[in-house]
């Protein structure tokens, strides 16, 4: 591996986005919004509960790290749609430009762009909302890392569909959080469910965080064994994910498609 | 032959039911400026897409200075380079991004020294902080060019590089061309419509046919064999009448 030519792939988005003030904003606006949208609503709540109940770390929290998820996703995609868009692949995959190279390439640009939405959310739900993540412990690290594995696995996966498909699949990528969010229980615990959508949740390791995120919120023992659940599916993704963009990528370079995929529409 | 840098071997690539590139063997020596020359869909491309890795051959290798792309895919590509029309670099980056980007994939050592070189050899220094996208089609192909020169190559593809310029610049990046191969002792493997172009500029043609090596040999000898002019001609013969050159 050289990292040289990962660093290749991170300096390509570096310089595409210190260029356009159009690739700035998204980074953090649509965050940005959320927490203030999510922030007002859990201090709506709270102010109407007569519970007592503070909905902050409850609800703004799963919002923030369900945003950090898709910020992980679409960083990952975002950074693969630049080569489809410029039409790039057949100047890239002619140099000694490896898969696993490129992957990583566009993982650590994931964390690059990332880290300036989550940053920003992160102030705003801190300074403006009153969230804390003392209230999580040691435990918001396992929370982000298995959000994070998770991120990266559908990212890598949804590139190799488009890959696959043509770059008319592009549609199809953006609502895939959206699709998967109510399985996850976000904002409500997977267990009022039905049947069947229970079992999808539990192949889904953001249930697991989300679960263990309500267990701390309501003061309950968080169970490890479940995160660890979590994790292990996370890693699994990963490997899967990898796998299936290895294979695309192949049968892409055997059926020509690389090659051709600069000068046309596959979908 | 010189030295060789490219050898291909049996070279087949079928979609299907049809054959593209059909049991093709050639080289390309050092120093040396081949002309693969064919009508459109002779399976040109589909031979330079598999010299590059970009397609996976049915059967057949591709060996350059004797590393075999299938298994030696990195060492083969760090000694080679292309340039193509129909493959720009990117337009959303400017002239000097795009030379930097391809220069630390393809591991080029003097990063910096080496784009200037460039960009004076290509008459780029003007447009050093332009957008590749608003380039004119002759400072675009100049880019590509610099682009295929950067890790100074054992093995140039250069995929129709004057096609759409005019007379007087593709004569100076002809020249270009000629100046580095001659400098470096790099191959080339070269596709053309021009035939005056590749008569002026090859040592050896060969002429593609439903993705079979028609015709090989120097420009001078070939017409020499079929009794034509000019290699326009005899492209023209292999285009519209390919089994009639068997009567020679």
């Amino acid at each position: 591996m050289s990292f040289r030519r990962v660093g290749a792939i991170v300096l390509r988005q570096v310089y595409l986005i210190r260029a356009s003030f159009s690739r700035i904003l998204p980074l953090f606006i649509w965050v940005a919004v959320d927490i203030v949208l999510w922030g007002f609503l859990t201090r709506y709540l709270n102010l109407v509960s007569s519970a007592g109940f503070n909905f902050v770390p409850a609800m703004l929290g799963a919002i923030l790290f369900w945003d950090f998820f898709i910020r992980i996703m679409h960083g990952v995609t975002m950074a693969f749609f630049e080569d489809v868009w410029a039409r790039n692949f057949l100047n890239i995959f002619s140099t000694p430009l490896s898969i696993i190279e490129y992957l990583s390439g566009l993982i650590l640009t994931s964390i690059a762009t990332s880290s300036i939405g989550i940053i920003v959310m992160f102030f705003l739900a801190v300074t403006v909302f009153g969230f804390s993540f003392v209230s999580y412990g040691v435990l918001v690290i396992p929370f982000l890392t298995v959000l994070f594995m998770f991120g990266i696995a559908l990212g890598i996966a949804a590139s190799a569909l488009v890959l696959r498909l043509g770059p008319a699949a592009e549609w199809f990528i953006w609502p895939i959080p959206a699709m998967i969010s109510p399985f996850v229980g976000v904002l409500y615990p997977v267990s009022i469910l039905p049947k069947w959508m229970q079992f999808i949740s539990r192949l889904l390791p953001p249930s697991y965080v989300f679960d263990c995120l309500r267990d701390v919120v309501f003061g309950r023992a968080v169970s490890w064994v479940s995160l660890c659940w979590g994790a292990g599916l996370a890693v699994v993704y990963i490997f899967l994910s990898c796998l299936f963009f290895v294979s695309t990528y192949k049968h892409a370079v055997y059926t020509g498609f690389i090659a051709r995929y600069s000068a046309e529409s596959l979908g | 032959m010189a030295e060789k840098i490219l050898s291909v071997n049996n070279l087949r690539k079928a979609f299907g039911d049809i054959i593209a590139v059909d049991d093709v063997s050639f080289e390309v020596g050092k120093s040396e400026i081949v002309g693969l020359l064919g009508p459109n869909g002779a399976g040109k491309t589909t031979t330079i897409n598999m010299i590059l890795g970009t397609l996976t051959p049915t059967a057949g290798t591709v060996k350059v200075n004797g590393l075999d792309i299938a298994t030696c895919r990195t060492g083969v590509l760090k000694r080679t380079n292309f340039a193509a029309v129909y493959a720009p670099l990117p337009g959303n980056l400017t002239t000097y991004q795009n030379l930097h980007i391809f220069a630390l994939l393809y591991g080029v050592k003097d990063v910096r020294g080496r784009i200037e070189m460039l960009l004076e050899r290509f008459d780029l220094k003007k447009f050093r902080n332009t957008k590749s996208g608003v380039l004119s089609s002759g400072e675009q192909t100049r880019l590509s060019l610099a682009k295929a020169m950067l890790n100074d190559p054992d093995l140039l593809l250069l995929d129709e590089p004057t096609a759409s310029l005019d007379p007087s610049i593709a004569r100076d990046i002809r020249a270009n061309i000629c100046e580095f191969v001659t400098s470096k002792g790099c191959g080339v493997l070269w596709t053309s419509h021009n035939m005056h172009e590749i008569e002026a500029l090859c040592n050896r043609v060969l002429f593609l046919s439903y993705g079979k090596i028609l015709l090989a040999g120097s420009p001078k000898d070939l017409l020499k064999e079929y009794h034509k002019d000019n290699l326009e001609e005899l492209f023209i013969a292999v285009a519209r009448k390919p089994l009639s050159l068997k009567d020679y």
